[in-house]
């Protein structure tokens, strides 16, 4: 259409690139409207399937249940939310500062990496719900004790990351570099911090649904004890009461959560690489 | 142009030994005068120690036995280098790649904006200054290298076969640039290279090197005067000239064998 207006001669219309521009279009529509179908239709269908069986709440809650449980717990579900996106939005930064600053530690020094890495390696492999306990009882604060437990999750893919990122640089730019004589500075900070940008935002990527599993878990086991933390916290309250109604209100908030992370940190990733990335240019 | 004879030298290299991990024997005595003002090409094998030799001269590597002297003493921190691939900073913009060696020194951006656009003028690019390296072609890519190999206008640059990734007809057209670019900032050149043809035409210096171990067994001079032009190409001196040099190369790689 925009073709024929444009153009004042006949425009050749070429048989493939037609189809691959109307496929083009098509598939920019159906990315949005099929999940939205989809969630709709499951919506329906967990209705029907509710309402049909007539499944008692305390099995499996309707979504209307559900929704309305959102609405009239909105009071105590907000701000445990806070708590909880407080929980991961710091132990993220804090896992961003941590990783980073021994990745550079690393790299600059590799006494350092050989002394320590197989102790982050250590920490990231040993079960953090097993910590979790210990980190409660030498932690006075039941917040900080939380926040220690989705740091530790949260900041080896940063690390790691980070790590190899650094060290990815083309050799042949780290030759010109030393040929004329940048100094460390220079070269960690015009070289080796832009190779390891792409590593380190696909670990942030990661690091960011770390963090919120590392803060249900550290709710779970440490905000037991009536402390009150965030959603996960309620969640498990909810589940002990038998109020389905709101354990389903809270699951569906912490996983919007997770969206919303992924989505911030991919739209991040996006902006920081489409000027020169490979990974965030469009191909034909 | 100083006939070849007459140019004062540069850097001498002598009996230059290098050997990798106690065993690759890479050079052996290699002995070589650069003159101030030369175009000399290296040419020989895969393997014979061209890549090395340049390592050594740049400072990047030191002789395992020898010495490299360098007139006046300076050493290698006026250098240009351009490697096989362009090497450009992805993240960074072509004004930018071009800024890199003013910047590693400390010059800030806005007191060599003239020479970097000057830089870029001369390669063809004054355009694409704010473009990316993918945005770029092959060989706009290896423009941009060129550009920020002698935007610091330097006494030598060293050249590993910068040409060998692209299309013919682009290199053809590269040759030639390079031939005006060296004139028109009156550097020493030193560049490797697989092509005997290349080699004729660039260069009024040709140098082959043998393999196992590396070292220069013949040196040639190519005399038809700066500027050359595509005409050259096809005339008879430049087939006398190939010949020879093909003959050189011949017999470097039957000592290998
Ligand atoms: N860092 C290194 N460690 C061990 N051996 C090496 C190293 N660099 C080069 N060599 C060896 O030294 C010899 C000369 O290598 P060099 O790269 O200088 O050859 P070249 O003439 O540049 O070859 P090509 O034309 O293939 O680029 C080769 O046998 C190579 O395997
Ligand atoms: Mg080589």
């Amino acid at each position: 259409m925009t073709i024929a207006e444009n153009a004042p001669a006949p425009a050749i219309v070429d048989q493939e690139e037609a189809t691959r521009a109307r496929r083009a279009r098509i598939n920019r529509i159906a990315k949005w409207t099929l999940p939205s179908l989809v969630m709709v239709l499951s919506i329906l269908a967990w209705h029907l399937y509710v309402t049909i069986n007539e499944i008692p709440h305390y099995i499996l809650p309707g979504p209307v249940l559900v929704a309305q449980s959102i609405v009239n717990d909105w009071e105590l579900l907000w701000p445990a939310m806070l708590t909880t996106t407080r929980l991961t939005v710091f132990a993220l930064i804090l896992a961003i500062l941590g990783g980073v600053a021994l990745a550079v530690a690393f790299t600059q020094s590799k006494w350092a990496e050989m002394s320590f890495f197989p102790y982050a390696v250590i920490l990231q492999v040993t079960p953090v719900i097993a910590i979790a306990p210990l980190l409660q009882i030498y932690m006075d604060s039941a917040f900080a004790a939380a926040l220690a437990c989705a740091w530790i999750v949260a900041f080896f893919p940063i690390l790691s990351n980070t790590t190899i990122g650094l060290k990815s640089a083309d050799h042949n730019l780290e030759d010109l570099f030393t040929i004329y004589g940048a100094t460390r500075w220079q070269r960690l900070r015009l070289l080796a911090a832009p190779s390891a940008l792409p590593f380190f935002l696909g670990g942030l990527k990661i690091a960011g649904g770390l963090a919120l599993i590392g803060a249900v878990v550290a709710e779970f086991v440490i905000g037991r004890s009536g402390t009150g933390l965030g959603l996960a916290s309620t969640l498990l309250e909810a589940s002990y009461r038998f109020n389905f109604g709101r354990l389903y209100a809270a699951l569906i908030l912490i996983s919007a959560m997770g969206v919303v992370i992924f989505a911030i940190t991919s739209l991040i990733s996006h902006l920081m690489l489409r000027k020169w990335h490979e990974s965030a240019l469009k191909r034909e | 142009m100083t006939p070849i004879r007459e140019r004062p030298p540069l850097l001498t290299m002598s009996h230059i030994e290098k050997t990798f991990a106690g065993e690759v024997v890479a050079l052996k005595d290699m002995n070589l005068t650069v003159n101030d003002g030369d175009f000399m090409s290296l040419l020989g094998p895969s393997g014979c120690g061209k890549s090395t030799a340049l390592r050594l001269i740049s400072g990047l590597m030191h002789p395992t036995r020898g010495k490299i002297e360098w007139a006046g003493g300076q050493g290698s921190d006026d250098l240009g280098v351009v490697f096989q691939e362009p090497t450009l900073m992805p993240w960074a913009t072509v004004a930018q790649n071009v800024w890199l060696p003013f910047r590693l020194r400390g010059t800030p951006y806005s007191a060599v904006k003239d020479e970097i656009l000057e830089a870029l003028k001369l390669v063809g690019l004054e355009k694409f200054q704010t473009s990316y390296p993918r945005e770029l072609s092959g060989g706009m890519k290896m423009r941009v290298s060129i550009a920020r190999a002698m935007v610091t206008k330097p006494r030598l640059i060293l050249m590993d076969e910068p040409f060998a990734a692209l299309d013919e007809i682009t290199r053809f057209k590269l040759n030639n640039d390079l031939l005006e670019l060296k004139a028109a900032i009156g550097c020493t050149v030193i560049f490797v290279t697989h092509s005997v043809f290349e080699s004729v035409f660039l260069s009024d210096r040709i140098v082959v090197m043998a393999a196992r171990p590396g070292r220069v067994i013949h040196e040639l001079e190519v005399d038809t005067p700066y500027p050359r032009s595509e005409d050259f190409r096809t005339s008879s001196e430049y087939a006398a000239h190939t010949r020879a040099a093909s003959e050189a190369l011949g017999e470097a790689i039957e000592l290998a064998a």
